[in-house]
This record gives C-alpha cells, sequence and structure tokens, in this order.
C-alpha cells in the first residue's frame, strides 16, 4: 500500500511539474504584453514594472522562482488588477465553487445510484428504459445548455426559482441540478450495470434460497457490492463539476472560481489563467489520488502493493 | 400406449444432409450489424445522424440566405416561413447558421477522431507490439500526460495559440489520442502471440505487414467505439469552448458560438438559443447511441 501510495505521488508529482512547467513556457510565448494596453507606456515605467514582476530577469531565473512560489503555495499577482493576487481571487471564488460542487456532486450520486437501482431491480421492464432514457439525455445534454433551458423554463417563464445570483438556498437549485445532470446520468448506468452484475452471482441466489426477503438482498447483498465501480468514477466526477462551474457560474452569476476563471480568459489575464489552471490541477489531481487510495482501502479484492492492480 | 412399425422409416445416415451448414455463413461485420439493427435505440441514432449529416451537406442550400450576410433591417425575427428558423441580432439566417453549424461542428468532431487515431494506432501499436523497455517508457509517458486535465489544457493552448479552427483541433488532440493508444496497446498485447501472427512471422512477414494486415484489423472493433464516442466529446469541447469565449471567431457560425450569442438574448428572443442548442444535444445524442450500440454488437459477451 505505502509502495503504491508512494508510485502514484510520485506521478502524480510529475503530471504536476508538467502542467506548472507548460503553463509557464505556454504564457512567455502568449501573444501580447501583460502590460499592453491603448496608450503606450513610457519606456521607463515599464522597465520598472518589469522590474516590479520580476520579468528582467533571464528566463530560468524565472522559471525557477515560479517553481519555488507554487511550492510556497503563491500563484502569483494579477497584472490586470493590480490590487489582487491569485490567492486573493481563489479565496475569495473557492469557498463559493465548492459549495455549490458538494451540492451538485450530492445530486448527481444520490439521484444516479437511485436510478441505476431501481433500473437494475426492473431490469427490461419500463422502470428500466425510462432510467436509462433519463440517463442517454443526461450525456447528450451539455451542462451549459441545461443550465440555460433550466434558467429559461423554470426562472424565467415560470418563476419558481430567481434567476441568477447567489444568495440563499433557493439560488443555488438550478445550478447544481444543471451542473450534476452529465454525471448523474453517468452514476446512474455505471450503478445499473454494475448492479446487474451483481445480481447474476451465486451468492445472490443463495441469499434467495436461505429465504432472505428482497429488501434485505439488495440492500445487504447487492448494493453494497455494486456500489464499488461508482467510487471509481468519483475522480472524473470532480474533475467534470470543476470544468462545468466555468459555464454554470457566468450563465447565473454566481461569483464563485470558475466565473472569475472565465472573465480572467476573456481579459486574457495570463498571470490569472496560469494560477488558477495550478491550482485547478493540484485540486484534481490530488482529489483522484484520494479516491483511488479509497477505493484500495474499500475493495479488500484489490491489491496495491506492488503498484499493479489485481484482477 | 402402442405404436405401429410402420410409422418409422429407416432413413440411413445421410453424410451428406449432416454436413450442410443450414444458415448462410456470416462474416464478423455481418454478424455485428445483424446485432447492431435489434438494437432500436441505436438503429434511431444511426437514421438521426444520416438526417443530421444530410442537412449539413444539402442544409444550406435549401434557403436563399447565406449564412455570413448581414440585414440589420430583420434582425431578431422570429421563426416565420421566411425564416424559418429566425434571424439573429445580425439579421443572419439562423436556418443557414445551423447548417453551417453542424459542418463545422460534424468536421471538428471527425477531424478530431481521425488524428486520435493516427497518433493513438502508433503509439499503441508500437509500445503493445514492442513490448519491455520501448513498451514501459511510452506508456509512462502517456500516463503522466494522461494526469494533465483535459479541458484545463485546452484552454490554456487556445489562449497560447489564438483562436481559430486548426488550433482548437490541435489542442483536442495534445491528449485526446491517449485514451486511443492504450486500447489499442491492450488490443495487440492480446493478439501479438495468437498463433497466425507467429505464423506469419514465419513466413517472413515484417512487422509493418503484420501490424498492417493482422493486428490493427483485428482491433478494429474497440477503435471504432472508440472513434465514434470522441467525435461527441469533441463537439461538446468546441460548444464549450465557444461558450467561455475561446472559440471560433466570426463570421463562422458554429453551434457553440451561435449557443454563446443566443443566451445572452435568451429572454427575448429564445430561438436564437433554442435551434443551435437543440442540434448540439441531437448530435451528441445519436453519436453516443450509435457508439454504445457498436459496443454492445462488438461485445462477444452479449451473444444468445
Amino acid at each position: 500500500m505505502a509502495k503504491y501510495i508512494g508510485k502514484r505521488l510520485l506521478y502524480m508529482i510529475l503530471s504536476l511539474w508538467m502542467i506548472v512547467t507548460a503553463t509557464f513556457f505556454f504564457m512567455r510565448i502568449a501573444p501580447g504584453n501583460p502590460f499592453a494596453s491603448e496608450k503606450k507606456l513610457p519606456p521607463e515605467i515599464e522597465a520598472n514594472l518589469n522590474a516590479h514582476f520580476g520579468l528582467d530577469k533571464p528566463w530560468y531565473a524565472q522559471y525557477w522562482e515560479y517553481l519555488v512560489r507554487i511550492v510556497n503555495w503563491d500563484f502569483g499577482p494579477s497584472f490586470k488588477y493590480k490590487s489582487q493576487t491569485v490567492n486573493d481571487l481563489i479565496n475569495e471564488g473557492f469557498p463559493v465553487s465548492f459549495l455549490l460542487g458538494m451540492e451538485a456532486i450530492f445530486i448527481a450520486v444520490a439521484v444516479g445510484v437511485l436510478l441505476g437501482i431501481i433500473a437494475a431491480l426492473k431490469h427490461n421492464r419500463w422502470p428500466d428504459y425510462t432510467a436509462m432514457i433519463v440517463a442517454v439525455l443526461g450525456i447528450s445534454v451539455p451542462s451549459f445548455i441545461m443550465a440555460s433551458f433550466l434558467q429559461y423554463f423554470l426562472a424565467i417563464k415560470m418563476g419558481i426559482f430567481p434567476v441568477a445570483r447567489w444568495e440563499s438556498f433557493m439560488h443555488s437549485v438550478l445550478p447544481a441540478v444543471a451542473l450534476a445532470s452529465t454525471p448523474m446520468a453517468f452514476i446512474a448506468r455505471l450503478t445499473r450495470s454494475s448492479m446487474l452484475e451483481v445480481l447474476a452471482n451465486d451468492y445472490i441466489k443463495t441469499a434467495k434460497s436461505k429465504g432472505l426477503s428482497r429488501g434485505v438482498i439488495t440492500v445487504k447483498h447487492t448494493i453494497r457490492n455494486a456500489l464499488l465501480p461508482v467510487v471509481t468514477y468519483m475522480g472524473p466526477l470532480t474533475a467534470g463539476i470543476l470544468t462545468g462551474s466555468f459555464v454554470i457560474e457566468r450563465i447565473f452569476g454566481i461569483p464563485g472560481l470558475g466565473a472569475h476563471f472565465v472573465t480572467s480568459i476573456n481579459n486574457r489575464d495570463y498571470t490569472v489563467i496560469m494560477g488558477v489552471t495550478v491550482f485547478y490541477s493540484i485540486l484534481l489531481l490530488v482529489s483522484i489520488l484520494l479516491v483511488d487510495i479509497a477505493y484500495g482501502i474499500i475493495d479488500p479484492r484489490i491489491k496495491l502493493a506492488g503498484g499493479k492492480k489485481g484482477e | 400406449m402402442q405404436i405401429s412399425k410402420d410409422k418409422f422409416k429407416l432413413v440411413g445416415t445421410q453424410l451428406g444432409e449432416a454436413e450442410k451448414i443450414s444458415k448462410p455463413s456470416l462474416s464478423f461485420w455481418k454478424d455485428v450489424f445483424i446485432r447492431f439493427r435489434k438494437n432500436k435505440l441505436a438503429l434511431f441514432g444511426l437514421v438521426l445522424l444520416g438526417l443530421l449529416i444530410f442537412m449539413a451537406i444539402f442544409g444550406p442550400y435549401m434557403t436563399p440566405y447565406d449564412y455570413a450576410s448581414n440585414d440589420l433591417s430583420n434582425k431578431n425575427q422570429a421563426p416565420s416561413s421566411e425564416h424559418w428558423f429566425g434571424t439573429d441580432d445580425l439579421g443572419r439566417d439562423m436556418f443557414a447558421r445551423t447548417w453551417e453549424g453542424a459542418r463545422i461542428s460534424i468536421f471538428i468532431g471527425v477531424a478530431a477522431a481521425v488524428i486520435d487515431l493516427i497518433i493513438g494506432v502508433l503509439w499503441g501499436g508500437i509500445a503493445g507490439y514492442k513490448g519491455g523497455r520501448t513498451d514501459e517508457g511510452m506508456m509512462r509517458f502517456a500516463d503522466i500526460l494522461y494526469g494533465v486535465p483535459y479541458l484545463l489544457l485546452v484552454i490554456l493552448l487556445m489562449v497560447v495559440l489564438g483562436q481559430g479552427l486548426s488550433t482548437m483541433i490541435i489542442a483536442m488532440s495534445i491528449t485526446g489520442w491517449i485514451n486511443m493508444s492504450r486500447i489499442v496497446r491492450g488490443q495487440v498485447l492480446s493478439l501479438k502471440n495468437q498463433e497466425y501472427v507467429l505464423a506469419a512471422k514465419t513466413l517472413g512477414a515484417n512487422t509493418s505487414r503484420i501490424m498492417a494486415k493482422h493486428l490493427i484489423p483485428n482491433s478494429m472493433g474497440p477503435i471504432l467505439v472508440t472513434m465514434t464516442l470522441t467525435v461527441p466529446s469533441a463537439i461538446f469541447t468546441e460548444a464549450f469552448l465557444s461558450f467561455i469565449g475561446l472559440g471560433l471567431t466570426p463570421p463562422i457560425a458554429s453551434w457553440g458560438t451561435m449557443a454563446n450569442d443566443g443566451l445572452a438574448a435568451m429572454r427575448y428572443y429564445p430561438w436564437r438559443l433554442f435551434f443551435p442548442a437543440v442540434f448540439i444535444c441531437l448530435t451528441i445524442f445519436a453519436f453516443n447511441v450509435v457508439g454504445d450500440g457498436l459496443r454492445d454488437a462488438l461485445d462477444p459477451r452479449m451473444r444468445k
């Protein structure tokens, strides 16, 4: 186990290093000067600005400084908003995004698992078909389209929910549902197929012939085993929720990190794009690692030692 | 009960009859097609896809209007017999724009899938066939690259390379091929020790011939499924990028940019969002169910 975690940690750090290096060099070759504006700056001021941000040093010195700063959890300044750093932006926006993301994850897992279980228990009957059509639709409708439709019909036309902003629980319902729709569909399909696989096992037959009730078999023997593959989906789920938040927060006017990120893209605020990308990457890679470790602990059939997953 | 003996007749052994194959012999792909046809949803997806492709080719010619020319006296018109899907804020015909967008979206999807196919098959094929250190090194590199979050990297590349059709396809392919290479490698690993490969080697076939004639054609099933499922994800990515302002630049009409424009005007001119949004969903849906149906049809475990 320790060896496995060590190996995974090493890969994670390598991936992260690749991202940090790539962002650093990408931003150097990106078109435009960070201080470019309509007014031409006097050369003295530009030199001062360059000195202030360390841009007058050779690239390897800048690169090294950048690496050191990332390790110290300092994602750098914003070139467009002089008084704000990327860390400020993260501290301000991330709690909002986190709350929204957690709500969406809760909806996706709860509804997705429920749909999957119903579909598997009523295999090849109408509840199964209904649940799977819902799932295919969920996969086919991108989150930003789901969000705009929900906003148009439920908020603007019917007025059941507030249209936008981030003030109360009611404000969070539509964005969370929109964010959850695609992962929910994936979870429903995953739960269904894994339930069907478990239901075909001999120990389910044994439980039936012992005279156990349907409810006990379902809860104690089937669901517990069928949910294991769903845990592996938690990594991609986090990634989906995170990238989905870019558009959802924009559509619903939520002041989260995703919305800030999109604004910085549109402003071509390179240091912010760079910093937030690195922050998101750390977040994603760490959560995927945690999910994999948790999976190894939950499922005793998987041997992590030696770095190879057992069959 | 008595059964009289004359009800029975000695037929003897009819050797020719026993050897006869009653069912016509089916090639693998015919068999796949028969199973695919039984899947109603997948068949529906295929028909839908056919319709979408037909409209992408001929749709722009069905209306006298051009997708890019402005007509400011007729802006934001609701759908009517004149403008079937209405017009946008510059008076451009939405019907023409929608099918122009279909061309762009399907082109992006197919181009991304083909590039993934080429790189993935080469990388995965070589890694799987050579094995040993080569395999180890190539796949470790793929693992590290795979750790890089896909959409974040695409966004970053779009910011740096600038917006445009080709940069978008390049950005999508930089990490998109990894999935394909893993699948091809797995297939090649399981196939390369089969007897017919050994036979081909004994007959003096070189590596590239074995790859091209034996390993790749026999991995075609999973490759095809992966390709079919790459297309909708590329279409989604295009729409997503356009939606956050990193997509194609006007006057190109893509579904993503149209949806993005439509969102701003959703409250008053909902059709401007409705048409591109519905066609994005339909296309992704069609590719997804065809891909799923293909996967089920190719899976030998599904055989009854």
